[in-house]
């Protein structure tokens, strides 16, 4: 089998315990051929990006369904910058309005924001797609 | 890569965790990587904990983390999940439950796919340790699943192996595997309040009176590592079992041994890859294999054909 | 039902028939119910050969109440249109409450935000960014007070979607209608209180298993003997459903919850009948129509039987399932929303059919963010619709007799008894709980549905067939982000202003009494009283009963 594997944190950052896709999405890259490391619930941002760090991974899908997209995400790209991890892949999914999705692209904070109704398929592809 | 290796002897973890993935994904300059970070190895104490799934393993090291920080020792934890065999992909789940300790600075956490290697752990995991050796860690705990070959490797790889079981309910300690049963340096029975904890530790004991006991007599630790309990004698124990390692010599001869395989598997891996690496050059493989089917040849005078042609000496850099 | 003569030749005809369809060219799509249940073409008679009317149906009111509850069920009285809501603070909220009661909503239900649920106060760290934005803040007291605002407690219950602090925000309930001068025996609503599920399902989850329970019984007690109106808990399945589970394990599970509560209850020392009269049930609609409607029907004739016959309650209150019912969130769409209006409308209808005693309709927008008044206008409208102009309230049980609904009320049945059988041998819900089995088999089926849409073998109208690209045009409900600051302020003074050394001694009594067996209630009233936050009674309680650690399990 080949060693080399994209590895993905799949994160659920503040209090948000809705979990499902989350859980549903990792499983899907996991059958994509990523390594998926799952952080469970309630995580805080410096949880998040120290994560990151060790695992060394080379994507980050952050998963939020609180509304606490626009604090959480702009400090968790921070703290991975500060960690010298600013080139890792971003991706957010959950309940994010456009205009919020828009923003968090164009300011640079994520790459891409998947919404309820993208395909698994979708987002399995987009992250491989980045790395080929 | 000169510097990563600088900043890893420095203390810096990214330097640490960004190694890890080159000896993980066989990155070309892997051996010079390993060259390099090899004689800054050797330091740290390594502990195996294995066990069936379900039985608690992440929750345990979770607080056994807290006794060993309590004494100021610097831990590394590698924690291994199963790769599918059909997909190469794996959820590597068990930091979930360490995540409160993901902020000391002196706690470094990687999880690890098997990737490949037949359930047991592979080179990578082996490696990875080294990487965390020559960083600096004081401890290195090692958690993987009790399948396949992994308890074999485990105590090749381990200094003192901890083996962990959940008391058995209707089931004997008969019916575990026999590999488990004779690697364990420590029993731990998590889930100590579930019926049958009494008939599982008679069972283990029984089991190690039947031995010819060497001189070190596996501790059998009754815990609940959800409550806490039990994590204070663990840590004695395995306290114990290394002084016992180190003032009998035996730690010594463990290591040998280790080094010894290293060594052994380092050149057949070599050798390996550079017999493969020269029959593709010479053959096209899959018009012989086909063959072979066909029954027009035969797989073992086939493969003394391919060694026959290829030169041992010629050096290949 | 037919004489055996009569079968036979339908047995005949039947089986013509089907060999002429079967040569008959069928959609492509899964005829199987969103559980995997599989739908045939056509039922007769013949799947209800062994259905027999007095022992399965029984009439309204009476054992074992597949039929409905109530004698007269919705021609005596409507269900309770009981909108969820709550953001931003206390006032925000307030203002909202008092909208829906004057369009025509019959009941209150409380939405608290994360922080809340969480047991947080609105000014600690971890609740940055999370104050007001899917619930309203309550961290005192205080906040309970300006919420219920020109609210007559006496005339309206309410139900509070709280479950890890549910005692808390309980006592500041009661304490607060007090204030209003209504006394504990008046009162009436309801708390989730569901721990069960939470650590299943919702995951919002403070404790570990041993104190919530016990907390739990704590407010069973003291229901029974202060507060009789009250419903203590509301076993819910809405939560299992969202999850990913299907309609048949969100049966099976949220009544086997239920059971644990009834064997906790007996545990402590309580006697059936004094607390299972006031236990209520939570379910989801889901889209796929009979077998919802099915599912409540076999809820009721299950919870019925096995308090009857396995707990041996004697009161009929004890075995009537009285349930309040969600439309199903994840059903709706962020594309096209507006659809979501019919989603909603066809679900709770099934509701209806199905004797829900009370129910919340979604808004349209609810995927996106919080319903806009506009948005939740409309549900609540599709809920009087159906009331006043369909005329389907006007008989009970209307789908009674069904060959379809008799025999998938009875298939679904059967499939929660066998669910049973297997937590049974688990070792009884805490142990499945321990080991990983409800969560693994709501996340396989999870799993498996989201597939299937992939796939298109599950259509999804405006995703995954009959697209449009027109991107949403509706306008959301943005939580204002100074409701943080003013939170944070209102704290800051409330700390000042009140009396720190009753709060003090509060907090020691309270965790002094944690530490043994005794009613913890009237300690943490008396905290409330004093405007003690809930954050720090959350804090004081979990030095005494630790924290619940999520396990590793995929």
């Amino acid at each position: 089998m080949s060693s080399k594997k994209i590895r993905v944190l799949v994160a659920k950052p503040g209090l948000d315990g809705h979990d499902r896709g989350a859980r549903v999405v990792a499983r899907a890259l996991r059958d994509a051929g990523m390594e998926v490391i799952y952080t469970g619930l309630h995580q805080t941002p410096e949880q998040v990006a120290e994560t990151a760090l060790q695992e060394d991974v080379e994507v980050v899908g952050l998963s939020i369904l609180s509304g606490a997209h626009m604090t959480l995400v702009p400090k968790i790209k921070s703290l991975l910058t500060d960690n010298l991890m600013k080139d890792v892949l971003l991706v957010v999914g959950g309940i994010i309005p456009e205009e919020d999705a828009a923003v968090l692209i164009n300011e640079g904070y994520a790459d891409q924001v998947f919404t309820p109704g993208d395909a698994l398929e979708k987002i399995c592809n987009y992250i491989t797609g980045h790395f080929t | 890569m000169q510097q990563l290796v600088e900043e890893l002897l420095k203390g810096n973890r990214r330097a640490a965790a960004r190694l890890i993935t080159l000896v993980e994904n066989e990155d070309r300059q892997k051996t010079e990587l390993l060259q390099a970070i090899y004689p800054h190895t050797g330091k740290a104490y390594v502990v195996g904990i294995t066990g069936a799934p379900g039985a608690g393993k992440s929750s345990l090291v979770d607080r056994l983390l807290q006794e060993i920080r309590a004494e100021g020792l610097s831990v590394g934890i590698i924690a291994v999940d199963p790769t599918s065999p059909f997909s190469g992909g794996a959820i590597l789940g068990d930091r979930i439950r360490m995540q409160d300790h993901a902020l000391d600075q002196e706690v470094f956490i990687r999880s690890m796919g098997t990737r490949g290697s037949l359930g047991g752990l592979s080179r990578s995991t082996r490696e990875a340790i080294q990487v965390l050796d020559a960083f600096g860690k004081d401890l290195i705990l090692v958690e993987t699943v009790g399948v396949g070959q992994s308890e074999v490797d485990i105590v090749r790889t381990a200094d003192t192996t901890i083996v962990l079981l959940t008391p058995a309910g209707g089931d004997s300690v008969q019916t575990l595997k026999a590999g488990i049963m004779e690697i364990a340096d420590l029993f731990v029975i998590n889930k100590a309040d579930l019926p049958g904890m009494e008939r599982t530790v008679a069972e283990i004991n029984m089991m190690l009176d039947m031995k010819n006991s060497a001189s070190w007599r596996p501790a059998v630790i009754p815990t609940v590592s959800i409550r806490g309990e039990g994590i204070e004698e663990l840590w004695t124990a395995l306290k114990e079992h290394r002084r016992y390692l180190e003032t009998s010599g035996q730690l010594a001869e463990v290591r040998l041994q280790r080094v010894r395989r290293e060594l052994t598997e380092q050149v057949e891996y070599l050798v390996k890859n550079r017999i493969w690496a020269e029959v593709k050059d010479k053959f096209v493989l899959e018009e012989l294999i086909e063959k072979i089917a066909r029954r027009e040849k035969d797989p073992y005078s086939l493969a003394c054909e391919l060694l026959d042609s290829i030169d041992f000496f010629e050096s290949k850099s | 039902m037919c004489n055996s003569e009569k079968m036979n030749t339908l047995k005949k005809r039947l089986e013509e028939w089907q060999d002429q369809v079967s040569t008959m060219a069928e959609r492509p799509e899964s005829f199987n119910t969103i559980s995997g249940v599989p739908v045939k073409q056509l039922y007769t008679p013949l799947d209800l050969d062994k259905f027999d009317y007095a022992k399965d149906l029984g009439l309204p009111g009476s054992y074992p109440y597949t039929r409905g509850v109530q004698e007269n069920m919705y021609r005596g009285r409507y269900w309770t249109m009981r909108q969820f809501s709550g953001f931003g603070d206390a006032f925000d909220s307030n203002r909202r409450y008092r909208y829906l009661l004057g369009q025509g909503q019959t009941g209150l239900s409380v939405a608290f935000d994360l922080p809340t649920i969480m047991g947080y106060d609105s000014d600690h760290e971890r609740s940055l960014g999370e104050v007001g934005r899917c619930g309203v803040a309550i961290d005192s007291l205080e906040d309970m007070e300006t919420l219920f605002d020109q609210i007559p407690l006496d005339r309206v219950t309410t139900s509070m979607t709280i479950n890890g602090p549910a005692a808390i925000l309980w006592c500041m309930y009661l304490a607060n209608a007090e204030n209003q001068g209504v006394s504990l025996q008046q009162v009436g609503g309801t708390i989730q209180n569901d721990i069960l599920k939470e650590y299943i399902a919702q995951k919002s989850w403070i404790f570990p298993p041993e104190p919530s329970l016990r907390l739990i019984t704590d407010i069973f007690s003291f229901a029974t003997d202060h507060v009789p109106k009250w419903n203590t808990i509301s076993i819910s399945g809405y939560h299992i459903r969202e999850a990913g589970s299907t309609a048949v394990q969100e049966l099976a599970f949220t009544l086997a919850d239920g059971f644990a509560y009834i064997e906790a209850g007996i545990a402590a020392g309580l006697n059936v009948d004094n607390f299972a009269p006031r236990l209520s049930f939570f379910f989801n609609a889901h889209l796929d129509f009979f077998e919802e409607i099915c599912k409540y029907r076999a809820a009721r004739r299950i919870w019925s039987r096995h308090l009857k016959e396995r707990y041996g309650a004697k009161d009929p209150r004890s075995l009537k399932l009285r349930f309040h019912t969600q439309t199903a969130g994840c059903s709706l769409t962020a594309q096209e929303p507006e659809n979501n209006i019919v989603r909603t409308a066809l679900e709770a209808l099934s509701a209806v059919l199905g004797g829900t005693q009370s129910l919340h309709t979604n808004s349209m927008d609810e995927v996106l963010a919080l319903p806009t008044e506009k948005a939740v206008t409309i549900a609540l409208r599709t809920q009087q619709i159906i009331a006043h102009e369909s005329g389907v309230a006007n008989t009970i049980d209307p789908l009674a007799g069904s060959y379809y609904v008799e025999a998938l009320t009875t298939k679904m049945e059967a499939e929660a008894e066998a669910y049973f059988d297997r937590i049974e041998q688990l070792g009884g819900v805490l142990k499945a709980i321990d080991c990983g089995f409800f969560q693994q088999e709501i996340a396989d089926s999870a799993y498996l549905y989201q597939q299937a849409v992939d796939k298109q073998e599950r259509i999804v109208v405006g995703v995954n067939r009959f697209n449009s690209d027109e991107k949403p045009q509706i306008e959301l409900l943005k939580i204002d982000p100074d409701v943080e600051l003013k939170q944070v302020e209102k704290l800051k003074k409330l700390r000042n202003k009140r009396d720190n050394a009753a709060v003090s001694s509060a907090l020691s009594e309270l965790k002094a009494t944690a530490a043994t067996n005794e009613n913890l209630i009237p300690k943490i009233l008396a905290a409330v009283k004093c405007y003690t936050t809930e954050g720090e009674i959350v804090a004081a309680l979990k030095e005494v009963f630790g924290v619940y650690k999520e396990k590793p399990l995929f």
